[in-house]
């Protein structure tokens, strides 16, 4: 079938199993958008382009399937990269097509030419520039492949104009589809070496302070009740990085919440204090470990990544095991049970002890602010946690607030949390929260929001009210870039440097109203509850309540950065 | 420590495609390590090339360059050659300022190294050689400051034929 590259662009992401597409079209890109009209694709038409790729990393971690984000060439490439490089950094399935000048005027300075391939080199999984139209479908085929297989991350297909605009030779080709993928130098491992599995679980055995260290790449291999049933199978504690809350639920007597510089007491204690952790899709990032020398210094290490590079980056394991998580929890459960567990498992009750008298002496805690004080962020998270179903997905930006609701949050279920942790982008949540509606319209998504933050990306609930997407908005107001404001606080001898951003510039309930939002206000504590179940029965537009919350309020524990996480500072008293 | 023991030679085995040597040094740009030569052809197939890579390991462990290095998608294999398990080559292109008195040295230098002269004019003249670094360093050494220009190719190697 004689067919033109961006009718068959559109076709293969049918093909794909794609049902949404976020996007905004322009001159390179604008074949391909005459396809779209016929397509069952949806497709959303946001108001800035690094809002496509944000929503297309929320659509992703909702729903476990690839996002995908369509824009033009030049500078809508170069506002695409920050989510790039986000899902880089956490490994989320993504597909971005960009536009590109016509294959002849490719190196000459085009109007809205840039090196887009050279500009994303190192925040992409894989990137092609397609020289032929011939190669479309077989690239898209590739693209999501390796988008979605072994370490997830985000591919860029790059395609001249040319290539796609049917009154144009070149866009010439004949409709193929090919049956498999065929990528010589691509073949991620997926079993872990049996041999190397039974050293796991016979150091497992040996340990006497065993911590199991989830990361994000549990909920990426769908492996939470392969981590559950581990877990209880041997009665060992479970701590859930930022990438990895919900991955057991939070009022599991086994889980001790998120470790690392904002983590509480116990998980960063227990994991400093263990003599063997299991690291299981966890890549001993800075924020975890604190300073590298003095992390859990007595304790073994088991390492299970599906990215062999991660095995030995940051601190060598005693046993690294190559393989997709679940798998290898899987097999990890049979040759732990062949050995002979659960009872040949040692006598571990005084570690238990030891774990749970910290949870008692060193619970998170904050002081409730007296009447006609500011609001408290934590009582506003607590708040919100009660008041919304269990499923809720909650999306954060990066900042206080996101460290906050990380902490504060009981998450009940894997995929409920969102939020931007390895690259830390401010203004993630509005449209991530977005994408994560869109892949999942069944469930509450809630967007946990700084007022930085949401000056950043706050545009994108344009998109959302045009589209009849009924995300929530709860924007913690401390009128500062709040988590600078606690460095220079803290570090900086209180020299508040370019920090204050005001608490009524903008105003942000007519901001939300004039984009078609339902706006609000809220002060006081009586005022908290009302106006959660007022948004909550909201689901017809996009509302936003704007938090008036407490500046001098900082996130606790702290572990300093640079500093060992022996020196874990659990809150104010511990400053002076 | 000797060049010897810092530098290991990664042979590597690409698909033949446009931007994928970019992909490579790329990597070794953003990853922080350092190349100390690199040279790069197509094989006898030609969908193929061969990058033969020495890498300083003092800048990152050998075996996190070639993790990385793997994850490529066009990075097809690659071989770790550790000079005493590999054969080398190099070849260089020298310009030498020579006097009547000297030429004849040089002229037997070059003969003794199995170069060639390829260009001669007034005081100058300049031979190629191709032999293992060690050979050419000693070359460029002999010649000392009559040495006006040189260009040297990286190395490349192959495998040790083992039986």
């Amino acid at each position: 079938m004689k067919t033109n590259g961006g009718a068959a662009l559109i076709k293969a992401l049918e093909l794909e199993g794609v049902d949404v597409i976020f996007g905004l079209p322009g001159g390179a890109i604008l074949p391909v958008y005459d396809p779209i009209i016929d397509s069952p694709i949806r497709h959303i038409l946001v108001r800035h382009e690094q809002g496509a790729g944000h929503m297309a990393e929320g659509y992703a971690h909702a729903t476990g399937r690839p996002g995908v984000a369509m824009v033009t060439s030049g500078p809508a490439a170069t506002n695409i990269i920050t989510p790039l490089a986000d899902a880089y950094m956490d490994s989320v399935p993504m597909v971005v097509i960009t536009g590109q000048v016509g294959t002849a005027g490719i190196g000459t300075d085009a109007f809205q030419e840039v090196d887009t391939v050279g500009i994303t080199r190192s925040v992409t999984k894989h990137h092609e520039l397609v020289t032929n139209a011939a190669d479309i479908p077989r690239i898209v085929r590739e693209a999501f492949h390796i988008a979605t297989t072994g370490r997830p991350g985000p591919v860029l297909i790059d395609i001249p104009k040319d290539l796609v605009d049917p009154t144009n030779p070149n866009s010439a080709l004949d409709w193929y589809w090919p049956d498999s993928v065929d990528l010589a130098g691509y073949n991620p491992r997926l079993d872990g070496d049996p041999a190397l599995i039974e050293d796991a679980a016979r150091l497992i055995n040996a340990s006497q302070r065993p911590v199991l260290y989830a990361g994000g790449g549990i909920l990426k291999a769908r492996a939470a009740e392969s981590l559950l049933a581990l877990a209880e199978l041997l009665d060992i504690p479970v701590v859930t990085t930022l990438m990895a809350r919900g991955a057991v639920p939070d009022d599991h007597p086994l889980c001790l919440g998120m470790p690392g510089m904002h983590g509480n007491y116990t998980a960063v204690t227990a994991m400093q204090e263990s003599d063997l952790l299991i690291a299981l899709g966890s890549r001993f990032d800075d924020r975890v470990t604190g300073k590298i020398d003095a992390f859990a210094s007595h304790a073994k290490i088991i390492h299970v990544d599906i990215d062999p590079a991660e095995l030995g980056k940051v601190r060598r394991p005693d046993v690294g095991i190559t393989g997709d998580c679940r798998l290898v929890i899987d097999e990890l459960i049979k040759a732990l049970k062949q050995l002979g567990a659960p009872e040949n498992q040692p006598d571990r009750s005084s570690w238990k002890s030891t774990i749970s008298g910290w949870q008692e002496k060193f619970p998170l805690s904050y002081v409730q602010s007296e009447p006609g004080d500011l609001l408290k962020p934590q009582f506003v998270l607590e708040q919100l946690r009660d008041n919304t179903p269990d499923d809720c997905i909650v999306a954060s930006g990066v900042g206080q607030h996101q460290m906050w609701t990380a902490q504060y949050w009981k998450f009940q279920h894997p995929y409920t949390w969102i939020n931007s942790g390895g690259l830390g982008t401010m203004g993630f949540a509005v449209p991530a929260a977005i994408g994560a509606k869109v892949g999942r319209p069944d469930r509450m998504v809630w967007a946990v929001d700084g007022d930085g933050c949401f000056q950043m990306t706050a545009q994108e609930l344009v998109t959302a009210a045009a589209e009849r997407i009924p995300v929530k908005i709860a924007i913690l107001n401390n009128a500062y870039l709040g988590m600078v404001r606690q460095w220079q606080e803290m570090f900086y001898e209180e020299r508040y440097s370019e920090v204050y951003l005001s608490p009524d510039l903008p105003d942000y309930k007519m901001w939300a109203e004039a984009m078609g939002c339902v706006g609000m206000r809220v002060e006081s504590p009586e005022d908290v509850l009302p106006a959660i179940q007022r948004a909550n029965e909201v689901d017809d537009r996009p509302v936003v309540i704007d938090f008036r919350t407490d500046a001098s309020e900082k996130v606790f524990p702290m572990v300093p950065a640079g500093k060992s996480n022996s020196e874990i500072v659990v809150g104010p008293e511990g400053l002076r | 420590m000797s060049p010897a023991t810092r530098h290991h030679i990664l042979s590597v085995l690409v698909e033949n495609k446009p931007g994928v040597l970019a992909r490579v040094s790329g990597l070794f740009a953003r990853r922080g390590f350092n190349i100390f030569s690199l040279a790069v052809a197509p094989t006898d197939d030609a969908t193929r090339s061969r990058i033969t890579i020495v890498v300083d390991v003092e800048s990152a462990p050998l075996e996190q360059i070639t993790k990385q290095l793997d994850k490529l998608i066009n990075v097809l294999q690659i071989d770790e050659l550790a000079p005493s398990d590999a054969v080398e080559r190099e070849l260089m292109i020298v310009t030498v300022t020579v006097t009547p008195e000297s030429k004849p040295a040089v002229l037997l230098l070059t003969d003794e190294y199995s170069g060639a002269v390829l260009d001669e004019a007034g005081d100058r003249i300049t031979v190629s050689l191709g032999g293992t670094p060690e050979a050419l360093d000693a070359f460029t050494s002999q010649m000392g400051t009559a040495v006006v220009a040189y260009q040297r190719t990286g190395r490349i190697a192959l495998p040790r034929i083992t039986s």
